[in-house]
């Protein structure tokens, strides 16, 4: 996984006495089971391979949610035979946490080939969280049919393409979508419409409210070549200029990266279905084959906690390991 | 007397050599002012068409073939060819009749882009 401790991302932007050096460097410990969350300013961190020794009082915040992504149901390559098994994997992480979360949310890519059965089995698997699940799609989840089949099951009552927003706890959650209407040559696309329904729904909001947007190709140009970027997200983030948290939660690139600019924290989340090679480490970002027994190293969720008065929300990533 | 013969003897086996080659290059790239090829391929592999630009004569037809371990699809940017999305080993054909040049993308993954340019 990539270094997420860069020199850039030190500044106590929100004033909470935690600065970003310490938030990283728990969150780099994220990859072997540690679960770290700000409560009254003071980041804690946990080990959950001690779930035994918590003390729930000690770890909870005011909303806690977890990001799931790019499940590709259906996909049966050597990468991963088996992407079923390791969404139930993923399930079992999340009835582990050791506070309940109180959604989840699923940044795409949620079938492989947008077939029925596919998207069936899906909903089947994360019945078992017992959790409502938000979703955005994925390009493998609108392929034939400009979308219609996911909108139909998973935002009948969205905008357009299948955008919407939602409130928790005080904490703002805009769903979009940047995989529609791809153009040759192109990265992933809001188009004008979104964007115009984005800039209402977020204009009479206050400059507090915390902010989160969730999408499936990541928001910031993690590595255009490999069309990992949109290309008008510029426009979108101008719109959440004024915020003083916002949180930009993605996948598509099936491996977790942060960028911080600003008051933004970006963060892509692993994959429950297979790993792809970091940015220009291999010839194509294609599926990318692990020795069987590390498979669910490589492989997690991301658990989001977010106490209120505190700015930032605390983003951690676990594997299925 | 000789070279007369010899120089019929010649010709038989220019005329003989050129209708052989007229029938073999049917099944193989075909050439500007050559008889249409009857299929020419294009495979799709690592992220990419290969070869990425064809140059073919009007009437033939350019099948591709998805090598690749995901789904890709073979879209033309003026919406004049549209295949479904196409999983590994699976292909898709389309014969174009007039001449020109038709620019296309995997409207799955944008980046990957080619070119038919039909003579």
């Amino acid at each position: 996984m990539s270094d997420k401790t860069k020199g850039e991302l030190l500044i106590d932007h929100n004033h909470d006495g935690v600065d970003r050096r310490g938030f990283l460097k728990c969150m780099a410990w994220a990859g072997t089971g540690t679960f770290c969350v700000m409560s009254g300013g003071v980041l804690k961190s946990f080990s959950l391979s001690r779930l035994g020794e918590f003390d729930p009082g000690a770890s909870k915040g005011e909303l806690q949610f977890v990001q799931i992504s790019d499940s590709h149901m259906g996909f049966n390559k050597p990468a991963n035979p088996d992407v079923a098994g390791t969404l139930k994997a993923a399930v079992d992480k999340i009835k582990g946490l050791p506070n309940a979360p109180e959604f989840l949310l699923h940044t795409g890519d949620i079938s492989h080939l947008s077939k029925p059965e596919e998207f069936d089995a899906v909903d089947q698997i994360l019945k078992d969280t017992g959790k409502e699940v938000f979703f955005v799609p994925g390009e493998h989840d609108v392929l034939n049919d400009d979308g219609a089949q996911f909108r139909e099951r998973y935002a009948k009552s969205a905008k357009g393409a299948g955008w919407y927003s939602f409130d928790k706890k005080g904490v703002h959650f805009i769903g979009l979508v940047n995989v529609m209407n791809l153009k040759a040559g192109g990265l992933g696309s809001l188009g004008h419409e979104q964007l115009e329904w984005m800039e209402d729904d977020v204009k009479h909001l206050k400059h507090s409210t915390p902010i989160v947007v969730f999408a499936h190709i990541p928001l910031w140009s993690v590595y255009p070549e490999w069309g990992w970027g949109t290309d008008d997200s510029a426009q979108a983030l101008a719109y959440l200029k004024k915020f003083g948290s916002v949180t930009v939660l993605n996948g598509h690139i099936h491996q977790t990266m942060q960028k911080v600019e600003g008051n933004v924290t970006f963060h892509t989340a692993c994959s429950t279905a297979f790993p792809q090679p970091q940015p220009g480490k291999a010839d194509s970002p294609g599926p990318m084959k692990v020795p069987a027994e590390q498979l669910r190293s490589v492989l997690g969720i991301t658990d989001v906690n977010y106490v209120q008065g505190q700015h930032a929300l605390a983003v951690v990533d676990s594997s299925l390991a | 007397m000789r070279r007369r013969v010899c120089s019929f003897v010649l010709m038989g086996a220019g005329i003989a050599a050129v209708a052989f080659m007229g029938g073999a290059s049917r099944s193989s790239v075909a050439k500007a002012g050559q008889p249409p090829a009857a299929n020419v391929e294009v495979k799709i592999d690592n992220f990419s068409f290969g070869p990425a630009t064809v140059t073919v004569p009007a009437g033939t037809t350019v099948t591709w073939t998805n090598r690749d371990d995901i789904p890709h699809t073979v879209v033309s940017d003026d919406k004049v060819f549209k295949s479904k999305v196409m999983d590994t080993d699976e292909k898709f054909s389309f014969t174009f009749a007039k001449p020109g040049t038709y620019s296309y993308f995997c409207s799955v993954h944008p980046k990957m882009t080619g070119k038919v340019v039909v003579q």
